[in-house]
C-alpha cells in the first residue's frame, strides 16, 4: 500500500493556469521524481477559490487538504513539509471542504466542479453524474418539462425566463427538426462560471443538453463557445467524443432509440453573438445581427425550427434537478427566484472566485463575509452586478436580497451573476462613458437608438464633464437614455443606459465639468 | 384613368408584405375596427385602415426588419413599446399609434438620425420625394441638441462608378433597405452591410466599386432607398418627376409593368410598377434604366428613300414616301403576281401593330406572305403545344412559380434572359423548391447565392429530344407516372403508343447516356425528381426550340408534364419563357403565313368567311411563304417585295450571307424600324418608327398576359407605327380608317373567340388580361387546361430522336451554342444605343480552357471560327462554364457575326433555325474575317449615304 501514488489536484482551469498552475503541476512531478516519490498528478477543475489559485489540493486519510496560493518555487518546501501526507505549511488552508468561503456554499450545479477529473466519465459516474438522464430516457417528455417547471429554474444567462415554460413552448410548436443551443458565449465584465462548468465539468452540460433534447425532441445540439476559451472548448469536445464513445450521445441514447447529437460551434467573437437571436444567426453563419422578436426562438430559432436557447449554467443545472427531484432544488431560494445562484466575486474585492449560493443572501453578504471587502482595503464605493449592462450599486443598496424581483425593483439586475466590486478611487463618470463607449464598440449597428445613440452618448458624457452646457447635456443624457431604452431593439441598446442612470442617480456629484 | 396617368406621387407603401391567411383577425387601432389576414403586421393593417405610422426601414415589399424605430407604438396589455413592422396583429388588439411618449421617441430617434446626415435637403436630388425629410417633418423635429460637430459619416466617398445610379454613403442611414431588397427582390445578394455599430455602412461585395461588383444593376436598392443614398443619375441630372403613366416594358418577354414617371415629355425614370402582375414592383437593368436609346441621336425621324441600295437616301415627306413605297409594290405585283410581295412583323412590335400587317398582307398585298421573328424563335412552342395540349402558349401565369416544389428549367437562362422572373424563381428556391437545369451551359441557376441545383444534366447541344425521351423512360420503367390523371385526361390509344414506344430499350437512359453525355443515373435522379413533385413545372427557353428537332422537344416536354400529371393547376405546367416582348401575341396574331389570328389555319372555310365579312376582301386558303421560303424566293427571283417592320434578319437570323444575298436581291425593301437596322441597310424605303413611349397599343408577354403599352410622349416621326401601315394599305388600295390603336384591338376582339372580352376600356380597370379572355373568363385565364385541356383529351406524341446534321467532325470538332447576355438584348439595337455598352461592348467567345489549350488560345485571343455557312472572329474568353468540345457565343453585336457562322439547318415542322448547334472549329487569328472587312466597307458606305440624306443639300 505505500508504494500506492499519493494523488495530487492542480487545477487545469485557465484562471489557475494564468496564475502558473501548469508550472506547478510539472514542478511536482519534476520534485516527485527527484525524490523517489510515486505522485500521480491529477488535473482537476478550479474550486473557485481564485484568490488562491493556484489552489493544489493532496487526498490524505480520505480527506483532501488545500494548499494555496502555491507557486513552482513553492514546490521543495512543499514536500519537505511532507505535504503529500497533508503536512503542516505556511501555504496549508486545511481540509477543503471545511474551508468557510466554500463550506458556506451550496454546490448543487457546481457539485462536481474542481473534485473531479473533467474527462473521467467514471469519475463523472462516481459523483453522481447521469443519474439524471438515466431517469429522463424513463420519463415521458411532459414528464421532464414539468419537473423543470416545478423546480422553479429560470434563464441563468441573465433575462432570468422560466426554463420549463420555454421547453414546454418547444415541446408544443410544430416542426420536424428542433434544435437545443447552449449560450456559451460568456462575455459579461467579471464572469467565469459558464467557462468553469466547461472546463471543470463539461458531462454535466453535455447531460444536460441531452436532457432538453429528450424533453423537447430536439435531435441535436450546438454549443456557441466563446472563441476566447480555447481551453473550454477543447475539453467540450473531447468529453463530446466520450459520451458518444459511451453511447450516451448519438443515434440511441443511453440505448433509448432517441437521438441527440451534440457539436460545439466557435463563437463569433462580438459581445453582441451572446444576445440569442444574434447568437442563432452566428451559428447559421451569418453575421451575428439582432432578430426580431416575436417569433420568439423557442417558435421560430436555428434556421427558423423550434429552438431553445438556454446559458451554460442553466442547463448544467437540469441534471440535479432531474436526479434529486425538483423539490430538491427548489427548496432553495426565496420569492420566485428559486434553487441555487453561481455569483462571480470579481474586480476589486479580496476574496474573488465562484460562490454557488441559494437566492435571498443579501449582497452585502456576498461583498462581506465571502469577498472579504477590497483587495485595495479601501472601501467599497460601487458594485456592477449582472455584466457591463448592469447598474452600479451604491452601497445604501446592498442590504438588497439576491432575488430577481428585488434588484429589478431599484433598476439593477442580477443577471449572469456577476459583481464587479470597485473601491472609493473609482471615477463614475468614466464609467458612465465606459457603458456608453462599450455598447457603441459593440453595437451590431442594426436599429438607430443604439448605433448611433451609443456614439453620442459618449460625446454628451464628454461635453458634460468638460463643462459644455452641463445643465442642457445632462437633460439630454437623460432623454437619449431614455430614448435608448424605450426604442432599442435588444438588450444591448436597451441596457446600456442602465449604468448610466445609475451614476445620474446615485453618483450625480461624479458626472460634471471637472 | 387615374390609374394610368395621374400627377406623380410616392407609389403607397403599406409598411410590410401582404399576408394570406384563411382566419381573419379583429383589433382596433386608433379606435378604428380594423380586419386583416392573420399573421398581417400591425403596420400594414394600420396603413390599410388609413393610418399612416411614421417609418423608414419598413416596405411592404421586404420582410420586416424592426430596425429604424420610427414605427414604435403602444399596445394594451405589452410591454414597452413594439415595433408595429415587427409585431403580428392579434384578436382584440388594442393599438395606439399617436401620443406624447410616442412623439417624443420618434422625434428623439429622429434627432439621432439627423445628427450624422447633411443638411442640403434644397439642393439634395432627392429633395420632394425623401422619406427622411417626411418623416423629420412628420415627427417635427425642430433642433438636433447633438449639434453636428461629433462623429459621423459626411465626408464618406460618393460611387458614381455604376452609369445608372449614384452611391452617396453621406447620406445613408443604414435602414438596410437596399441590402434587402438586393437579397430578397432580386436575389443576387451583392450588397451587404460592412463593419458594426456606428461603422455600418452599406458595401457591395467586397467593398468593390457598384461597378466591380456582383451588382447586377437592376436597380432595386435605388428604388428601395428612403434618402438620396442611391439615386437614379437621371434623377440627379433632371429633378423630379411631375407626373406618372402606367405602361409595359419593351423588353423581353416576362412584360413588366412600369411607371413612365415623367417631367413633361421627357422620363425622369421608370419605375417598375408594384402593381404590376407579372413583376409586382421589379424590374432588372434593361428595363429601368435603358431607355436612352428612344431619345439616342441615332434616331431616324424622316422617311427616306433611294432607287437602289447602291445610291444615298433621300429625306422626303411621309407622303412622297409611302407613294414611292406603294407605288414600287403594286408594280411589282403587277409585272411578277401576287406571290411577289409580303410582309415580315416583328415580337417587338404591339399586338396591333402586328394584327394590321398580316390584315395588309392578306387584304392589301392579297396573299399570305406574312411572317414574323417568333418563326426563328418560339415557332416549335406553337406547334409543339398546340398539338399536344391544344393550345400555343404557357399553361401558367408567372406567379405560379411559387407554388412549385420543383422547378425544371431547359434550354434557358432565366437571370440573363428574363431576370425578374428569374428572381421570383430564385425566391421560391431558396423557399425549398428543388430544381432540375438540363443546359449544355453552366447557367446561373445551376450554382448562385443561395441556390443550387439538385441536378444539372449538362448534355451535348442538340441531344434535347433523347434526354427528354430518358426521362419519360424512367418515369414508366419505375412506375411514377399519374396513371389516374391520365386515364381522366388523355388520348388512352395515344398513351399507350407512346408508352410502348417510351419503354423501347433504345430510349433508356443507359441507352443514350452515350449520346447525350448525360450519365443514366442522373438522368433517373432528375426523373425521380421531377415525377415526385408534387408540384413540378418545366420552364424552357430558345435551347428547346431552337434545334432541328425543335417541336419533337415541345412535345417531348408535354408528353413528360401529362404523364406526371403536371398540367391544369397553379404550381405546375410547361411555361414557354418568350424572349422578346410580344413574341406571344405576335403570335396570337395571325402572323403566321398559316394561320389567322387566335391560331385558326387559314385553310379553315369557317375562319376565312369571318374575316372575309369583317375585311372585305376575298382570302387565300392557302399557306404564304415563310421567312425561309421568302429567301429563297427572293434569290431564285419570284420574290420581289417586302415590307419589314420592326426586325433585322440581317442580323438576327441564320446564315446571315444567305439572308444579305436574299435582301440584295429584293426590288424593294421597305424597312420600319427606328434606326438604320443591318436589314435596314438594304432598303429602298425606309419609313421611320415610334418607340414605345412613343405609342398606344398592347403587347402580350409569356404568360399570356395582355398589358397596355401608353404613349407617354409625342412621335417623334409625328405617327405612331400602326398609323404608318394604315396609310400604306390606304396608299395600297385597301381601305384603313382606324382612329386609335384601341379601335384595332376590338376588331381583333371581335374576330377572336380567346380575346372577345379584352379592350382597352377593361385593361384600364384591370391593368392586365390573361387570355382566354371572353363571357367564361371574364377578368381571363392564369391557369389553362384546368379541367380539361383545350384539345379535349391531352395527346401523347412520339418523339422518336433522330442526331441533328450539325455534329463534329474532324474538320469541324466544336459544337457552337448561341444565347444572351444580362445587359443586352436581343441584336441589341436598342441596348447599345444606351450605357449598357458599359457591360457588353462585344459579344465574345466563351471556350473551355482544354480546348483553348489544345488551339494554344488564351485569355482575350482574336479566335477565327469557322462553320460550313461561314467565318467570323471573336475574342476569346476561356471558362468552365461551357464544357470541353462546345463553344458559346452572342449575338449582340452585328458585326461580331454569330450568324454568318450559324447554319439553314431548322426545325423540321417550323423551320425554326437551329441556332445552338453549329458545328464549328476554332483556331488562333490575327486579324479580322473576310466577311467582318466586307461588312464594316458596306456598314461605313451605307452610313454615308444616311449621313448624306440628313446633311442640307446646300453643303
Amino acid at each position: 500500500m505505500a508504494d500506492e501514488a499519493r494523488k495530487v489536484f492542480v487545477p487545469r482551469d485557465t484562471a489557475a493556469r494564468s496564475m502558473g498552475a501548469d508550472d506547478v503541476a510539472a514542478a511536482i512531478a519534476a520534485e516527485a521524481a527527484g525524490r523517489g516519490e510515486s505522485v500521480t498528478v491529477v488535473r482537476n477543475g478550479s474550486r473557485g477559490l481564485y484568490w488562491l489559485e493556484p489552489m493544489i489540493e493532496v487526498e490524505a486519510g480520505g480527506v483532501r487538504h488545500a494548499y494555496g496560493p502555491v507557486q513552482s518555487a513553492d514546490v521543495p518546501a512543499l514536500f519537505d513539509a511532507g505535504f503529500l501526507a497533508a503536512g503542516r505549511h505556511a501555504l496549508g488552508v486545511g481540509p477543503t471542504e471545511e474551508i468557510p468561503w466554500l463550506a458556506k456554499q451550496s454546490r448543487l450545479t457546481f457539485a462536481r466542479v474542481g473534485i473531479t477529473d473533467p474527462l473521467s466519465l467514471d469519475d463523472y459516474r462516481a459523483h453522481g453524474g447521469y443519474a439524471g438522464l438515466a431517469r429522463a430516457v424513463e420519463m415521458p417528455r411532459e414528464e421532464i418539462i414539468e419537473i423543470v417547471t416545478e423546480s422553479g429554474l429560470r434563464g441563468r444567462g441573465g433575462a432570468a425566463f422560466p426554463t420549463g415554460v420555454k421547453w414546454r413552448t418547444v415541446l408544443n410548436a410544430k416542426g420536424a427538426q428542433k434544435y437545443v443551443t447552449c449560450n456559451a458565449d460568456e462575455g459579461d465584465s467579471g464572469t467565469f462560471a459558464d467557462r468553469m462548468v466547461m472546463e471543470s465539468d463539461p458531462f454535466v452540460l453535455i447531460e444536460g443538453m441531452t436532457i432538453a433534447g429528450l424533453a423537447v425532441g430536439a435531435t441535436i445540439g450546438y454549443v456557441y463557445l466563446r472563441a476566447e476559451y480555447p481551453l473550454a472548448i477543447r475539453i467540450m469536445n473531447e468529453a463530446i467524443g466520450i459520451a458518444e464513445a459511451a453511447g450516451l450521445l448519438g443515434r440511441s441514447v443511453m440505448d433509448s432509440g432517441r437521438a441527440f447529437h451534440l457539436e460545439v460551434r466557435e463563437a463569433a467573437g462580438a459581445y453582441i453573438c451572446g444576445e440569442e437571436t444574434s447568437m442563432l444567426e452566428s451559428l447559421e453563419g451569418k453575421r451575428g445581427m439582432i432578430r426580431y422578436r416575436p417569433p420568439l426562438p423557442a417558435i421560430k430559432g436555428l434556421f427558423g425550427a423550434p429552438t431553445i436557447v438556454n446559458n451554460v449554467i442553466t442547463l448544467a443545472s437540469v441534471p440535479i434537478i432531474l436526479a434529486e427531484g425538483a423539490e430538491h432544488y427548489r427548496d432553495y431560494g426565496t420569492g420566485r427566484s428559486r434553487g441555487t445562484l453561481t455569483v462571480q466575486l470579481a474586480g476589486n474585492v479580496k476574496r474573488g472566485g465562484l460562490v454557488e449560493i441559494g437566492f435571498g443572501h443579501t449582497l452585502r453578504e456576498l461583498l462581506e463575509d465571502f469577498g472579504g471587502g477590497t483587495a485595495t482595503g479601501r472601501p467599497i464605493r460601487a458594485v456592477q452586478a449582472g455584466g457591463p449592462l448592469g447598474a452600479y450599486v451604491h452601497p445604501s443598496q446592498f442590504d438588497t436580497p439576491l432575488d430577481y424581483e428585488a434588484f429589478a425593483k431599484f433598476g439593477g439586475m442580477i443577471g449572469h451573476g456577476g459583481l464587479v466590486v470597485f473601491d472609493d478611487t473609482v471615477d463614475m463618470g468614466e464609467q458612465a462613458r465606459f457603458a456608453m463607449e462599450f455598447c457603441a464598440i459593440e453595437s451590431c449597428g442594426k436599429c438607430t437608438p443604439c448605433r448611433i445613440g451609443a456614439v453620442r452618448g459618449v460625446e454628451v458624457i464628454d461635453r458634460i464633464l468638460s463643462g459644455v452646457d452641463e445643465s442642457g447635456n445632462l437633460l439630454l443624457l437623460r432623454d437619449l437614455c431614455d430614448t435608448m431604452v424605450a426604442g432599442s431593439l435588444c438588450a444591448l441598446g436597451g441596457m446600456a443606459p442602465f449604468p448610466v442612470i445609475s451614476v445620474l442617480d446615485h453618483f450625480p456629484e461624479d458626472l460634471r465639468a471637472r | 384613368m387615374s390609374q394610368v396617368y395621374e400627377p406623380y406621387r410616392r407609389p403607397e407603401d403599406l409598411g410590410a408584405p401582404p399576408v394570406e391567411s384563411a382566419t381573419m383577425v379583429r383589433l382596433t387601432i386608433d379606435g378604428k375596427t380594423v380586419t386583416v389576414p392573420e399573421g398581417t403586421m400591425v403596420i400594414r393593417a394600420a396603413a390599410l385602415a388609413g393610418i399612416n405610422i411614421p417609418k423608414l426601414c419598413a416596405s411592404d415589399m421586404l420582410e420586416s426588419f424592426g430596425s429604424c424605430r420610427l414605427c414604435l407604438v403602444e399596445i394594451e396589455g405589452a410591454r414597452g413599446l413594439p415595433a408595429s413592422c415587427t409585431t403580428e396583429v392579434a384578436e382584440g388588439m388594442e393599438v395606439t399609434t399617436q401620443n406624447p411618449r410616442l412623439a417624443d421617441v420618434r422625434r428623439n430617434v429622429m434627432e439621432l438620425y439627423i445628427s450624422d446626415h447633411p443638411l442640403d435637403c434644397l439642393t439634395c436630388p432627392t429633395n420632394g420625394d425623401c422619406e427622411l425629410q417626411d418623416m423629420a417633418g412628420a415627427v417635427g423635429l425642430r433642433d438636433v441638441r447633438y449639434g453636428y460637430a461629433g462623429e459621423n459619416h459626411l465626408d464618406a466617398e460618393k460611387d458614381e462608378s455604376n452609369p445608372y445610379f449614384t452611391f452617396d454613403p453621406s447620406k445613408c442611414i443604414v435602414c438596410s433597405r437596399c441590402v434587402r431588397a438586393c437579397d430578397e427582390v432580386q436575389g443576387t445578394y451583392a450588397l451587404t452591410i460592412d463593419g458594426r455599430g456606428f461603422d455600418s455602412r452599406v458595401a457591395a461585395s467586397q467593398d468593390q466599386p457598384f461597378i466591380d461588383s456582383e451588382c447586377v444593376s437592376c436597380g432595386a436598392c435605388v428604388q428601395a432607398c428612403p434618402t438620396a443614398t442611391l439615386t437614379e443619375t437621371s434623377l440627379i441630372e433632371m429633378g423630379q418627376p411631375e407626373h406618372s403613366v402606367i405602361t409595359t416594358c419593351a423588353y423581353c418577354g416576362v412584360g413588366c409593368s412600369f411607371r413612365a414617371e415623367m417631367k413633361g415629355e421627357e422620363v425622369v425614370k421608370m419605375i417598375p410598377n408594384k402593381d404590376g402582375h407579372a413583376n409586382h414592383g421589379h424590374s432588372c437593368v434593361k428595363g429601368r434604366f435603358a431607355f436612352g436609346y428612344a431619345t439616342h441621336a441615332d434616331r431616324i425621324t424622316a422617311p427616306l428613300i433611294r432607287d437602289s441600295i447602291r445610291d444615298p437616301w433621300r429625306e422626303v415627306s411621309w407622303k412622297e414616301a409611302i407613294d414611292f413605297a406603294a407605288g414600287r409594290l403594286k408594280e411589282i405585283r403587277d409585272t411578277h403576281g401576287p406571290d411577289s410581295i409580303g410582309g415580315i412583323t416583328s415580337s417587338r412590335c404591339t399586338n396591333e401593330e402586328t394584327y394590321l400587317v398580316q390584315k395588309m398582307v392578306r387584304s392589301a398585298f392579297g396573299n399570305n406572305n406574312v411572317d414574323t421573328c417568333a418563326r426563328v424563335c418560339h415557332s416549335p412552342t406553337g406547334y409543339g403545344l398546340k398539338s399536344t395540349l391544344g393550345a400555343s402558349a404557357g399553361t401558367q401565369a408567372f406567379d405560379s412559380v411559387l407554388k412549385a416544389d420543383v422547378i425544371m428549367i431547359i434550354g434557358a437562362n432565366p437571370t440573363v434572359a428574363h431576370p425578374v422572373f428569374a428572381s421570383q424563381m430564385k425566391r421560391r428556391l431558396r423557399e425549398g423548391a428543388r430544381l432540375i437545369v438540363i443546359d449544355p451551359l453552366q447557367i446561373d441557376l445551376v450554382r448562385s447565392a443561395h441556390v443550387e441545383a439538385d441536378c444539372h444534366l449538362q448534355l451535348r447541344p442538340g441531344t434535347n429530344v433523347a434526354i427528354i425521351n430518358a426521362l419519360a423512360h424512367a418515369v414508366l420503367s419505375e412506375g411514377l407516372e399519374d396513371r389516374p390523371y391520365i386515364e381522366e385526361r388523355c388520348d388512352l390509344d395515344a398513351f399507350d403508343d407512346w408508352r410502348r414506344f417510351i419503354l423501347e430499350e433504345r430510349n433508356s437512359p443507359e441507352a443514350l447516356a452515350e449520346v447525350s453525355g448525360v450519365p443514366a443515373e442522373d438522368v433517373r435522379a432528375a426523373a425521380r425528381l421531377y415525377a415526385a413533385g408534387p408540384n413540378s413545372a418545366i420552364y424552357y427557353g430558345l435551347g428547346v426550340s431552337e434545334h432541328a428537332q425543335g417541336s419533337t422537344m415541345v412535345m417531348g416536354i408535354a408528353n413528360l408534364a401529362m404523364a406526371t400529371g403536371n398540367l391544369g393547376r397553379e404550381g405546375v405546367g410547361v411555361s414557354p419563357l418568350r424572349g422578346q416582348n410580344n413574341v406571344q401575341g405576335a403570335c396570337d396574331m395571325g402572323s403566321f403565313p398559316h394561320e389567322m389570328p387566335g391560331y385558326r389555319h387559314i385553310s379553315d372555310a369557317e375562319t376565312r368567311a369571318l374575316f372575309e365579312r369583317e375585311w372585305g376582301v376575298e382570302l387565300l386558303p392557302t399557306p404564304g411563304f415563310r421567312i425561309p421560303n421568302m429567301f429563297d424566293a427572293a434569290i431564285a427571283g419570284d420574290f420581289k417585295g417586302l415590307y419589314v417592320q420592326g426586325e433585322d434578319m440581317a442580323q438576327s437570323d441564320p446564315d446571315i450571307t444567305h439572308v444579305s444575298d436574299a435582301l440584295s436581291s429584293l426590288e424593294c425593301l421597305i424597312v420600319q424600324d427606328l434606326f438604320l437596322t443591318e436589314t435596314a441597310k438594304f432598303a429602298h424605303v425606309f419609313l421611320p418608327g415610334s418607340s414605345f413611349l412613343e405609342k398606344n397599343g398592347t403587347y402580350t408577354n409569356a404568360e399570356r398576359r395582355i398589358s397596355p403599352v401608353r404613349k407617354v410622349m409625342k412621335p417623334l416621326t409625328g405617327y405612331e407605327d400602326w398609323e404608318v401601315t394604315q396609310l400604306l394599305a390606304n396608299a395600297m388600295g385597301y381601305p384603313m380608317n382606324y382612329g386609335h390603336a384601341g379601335e384595332i384591338m376590338d376588331e381583333i376582339a371581335r374576330l377572336t373567340p380567346t380575346f372577345s372580352g379584352v379592350s382597352y376600356e377593361k385593361l384600364d380597370r384591370l391593368g392586365s388580361i390573361q387570355w382566354p379572355c371572353n363571357e367564361k373568363a371574364e377578368r381571363g385565364t392564369p391557369t389553362m387546361h384546368v379541367d380539361t385541356f383545350v384539345r379535349g383529351k391531352g395527346l401523347f406524341r412520339l418523339t422518336p430522336y433522330v442526331a441533328t446534321q450539325e455534329r463534329s467532325t474532324s474538320r469541324y470538332p466544336l459544337l457552337l451554342t448561341t444565347g444572351r447576355v444580362l445587359s443586352q438584348y436581343n441584336v441589341g439595337a436598342q441596348t447599345r444605343r444606351t450605357r449598357n455598352v458599359q457591360w457588353h461592348g462585344e459579344d465574345i467567345l466563351e471556350i473551355h480552357p482544354h480546348d483553348a489549350e489544345q488551339r494554344g488560345i488564351e485569355q482575350g485571343d482574336w479566335v477565327g471560327l469557322k462553320s460550313r455557312a461561314g467565318d467570323t472572329v471573336l475574342r476569346a474568353d476561356i471558362t468552365e462554364r461551357v464544357q470541353p468540345g462546345v463553344v458559346y457565343t452572342t449575338f449582340h453585336h452585328p458585326e461580331s457575326g454569330a450568324n454568318v457562322v450559324t447554319t439553314d439547318n431548322s426545325d423540321w415542322a417550323t423551320n425554326c433555325p437551329e441556332y445552338k448547334v453549329t458545328a464549328v472549329q476554332a483556331y488562333k487569328v490575327t486579324r479580322l474575317s473576310d466577311w467582318q472587312l466586307e461588312f464594316g466597307e458596306f456598314t461605313e458606305t451605307q452610313l454615308e449615304f444616311l449621313r448624306k440624306a440628313r446633311t442640307p443639300a446646300d453643303a
